[in-house]
């Protein structure tokens, strides 16, 4: 293992130091956000500034993401590494967008023109992906049985197939009498709406014992070295 | 907030805490005993032939950006990231971290460098952890090529997905590569169920740092999270008892 130095020991324990400290008074301000006479209190302000802080920061990550990106697919292109030609593609559009937008409120029209390349071109091509999504997943349906053969993977479907015949009306049947107005409701209202439930209970409680984690720095997403 | 809810908030989480805290000086003695998880097992010998074969491994944080709820989810993947980036740095080539968000990508950048800065072999690549796209699809499309193009054999969907998961797997199964994936969103729980061979259900996402490596704190916040299932179950039979009786 390497040896740390004491600057790279002091940045990480700084910046560890800094990290539980944040979460801490954030989460202080959440709980004790009113003083007794309704006011807002102290750790309440504190919380506000520094979630103002974090989402400037966020704010100037997508800069720095946006860099990132270009980094990486220059490197693809540099290396000559297979698809560099969709980075290249990524690329030219990527700059030509950007150019286009800084010039867009010097034309006539420009802002609408630059609010287009989005809505005409992003997204059909993201709608055409989503319907791309109903192939993907009625295949993966499909080869559910084929990957893991047991009581559950047969339930999954069955209830998919019950829903589907539920809610789309067959060709010459029309609606099957009781799936509609019966079954359906009951397996999306209380079955699945009781599963749901409890499965968004598990992820609250995942989420708490992370957070924890975190605040005690046994997990530390910010560089600090364990 | 009013100051009692604030208050019920801050007794939940203070024991917890204090929960957490006892159980990992408990633990610290006694071997950590897990319910078995298919997916972690196979995990684990993913990531050594990861090692073994000199090719890729591709990690996925989603789109859950850090200042939204949803942050917990890529915080419990950029935790597993480190842990694998540490076991991987043996191996030829370092992971590749895709993510949705631009936080997450900075921050997958510097788990990166910090396991390679940890370890005399690894070495740091910046576009090792990368944004792929901003919007879910545009994500989605910009870590295939990933999943596809760069030798990669074992790959985690780990964070913040929708439905744009199943373009993930569906790229995976192509590739005929391990894949183990799992998000915080019920909609893409279903959609990973049926298409991906390992899926991580409910709060399993966030048991991933402790069946990969577990130390005492890790195991103990399992525990803690049964402890609080049981005490959920409870209020909630006995206030429906109590509504039953017409207490309530």
């Amino acid at each position: 293992m390497n040896r740390k130095s004491p600057l790279s020991s002091f940045i990480a324990i700084t910046s560890t130091a800094i990290a539980i400290a944040s979460g801490v008074l954030v989460l202080a301000g959440y709980f004790f956000a009113q003083k007794s006479d309704g006011q807002a209190s102290l750790l309440a302000d504190i919380r506000l500034a520094l979630l103002g802080w974090a989402i400037t920061l966020a704010g100037f990550a997508i800069f720095i993401g946006v860099l990132n990106l270009l980094q990486a697919h220059f490197k693809k292109i540099q290396q000559k590494q297979k698809g560099s030609g969709y980075s290249l593609l990524l690329i030219t559009f990527l700059v030509a967008t950007f150019l286009f937008g800084l010039a867009s409120p010097y034309f006539q029209g420009g802002p609408q023109y630059f609010n287009d390349v989005f809505s005409v071109v992003q997204l059909p091509v993201e709608a055409s992906l989503m319907a791309l999504l109903a192939v993907t997943l009625t295949y993966a349906s499909i080869r559910l049985l084929r990957r893991r053969l047991n009581l559950l993977s047969v339930i999954f479907l069955v209830t998919a197939l019950l829903i589907l015949l539920g809610t789309a009306p067959l060709p010459f049947l029309g609606v099957i009498p009781g799936l509609g107005d019966w079954v359906r409701p009951f397996i999306t209202q209380v079955m699945a709406a009781a599963g749901a439930r409890g499965i968004l209970l598990g992820v609250a409680l995942g989420t708490l014992t992370t957070g924890l984690r975190i605040l005690f720095g046994a997990d530390r997403p910010y560089g600090g070295n364990k | 907030m009013s100051i009692w809810l604030g208050l019920a908030g801050f007794g939940i989480v203070f024991f917890s805490a204090v929960l957490m805290v006892g159980l990992s000086y408990l633990r610290r003695k006694t071997p950590s005993v897990f319910r078995d998880i298919p997916a972690f097992t196979r995990l684990r010998q993913a990531v050594g032939l990861v090692v073994e074969d000199g090719s890729r491994l591709h990690v996925s944080l989603g789109r859950g950006a850090l200042t939204t709820p949803q942050s917990a989810s890529a915080l419990a993947g950029l935790a597993l990231l480190r842990r694998l980036a540490d076991l991987t740095s043996a191996g030829d080539r370092p992971p590749i971290a895709t993510s949705g968000d631009a936080t997450l990508a900075i921050l997958s950048q510097d788990t990166l460098q910090t396991s390679a800065k940890s370890s005399e072999q690894a070495v740091f690549d910046p576009a090792a952890g990368r944004l792929t796209g901003l919007t879910p699809f545009s994500y989605a499309a910009g870590a295939i090529p990933a999943i596809r193009d760069e030798n990669v054999s074992a790959n985690v969907l780990m964070g913040n997905f929708g439905v744009e998961v199943a373009l993930l797997t569906d790229a995976v199964e192509r590739e005929s590569t391990f894949v183990l994936a799992g998000s915080d969103d019920l909609t893409a729980q279903a959609v990973i169920y049926a298409s991906a061979p390992e899926p991580l259900i409910g709060e399993e996402i966030y048991a991933a740092g402790a069946y990969v490596e577990s130390s005492p704190l890790h195991s103990a916040s399992l525990t803690v999270q049964d402890i609080l299932r049981w005490l959920i179950i409870a209020a909630i039979l006995v206030g429906a008892l109590l509504t039953l009786a017409g207490v309530l």
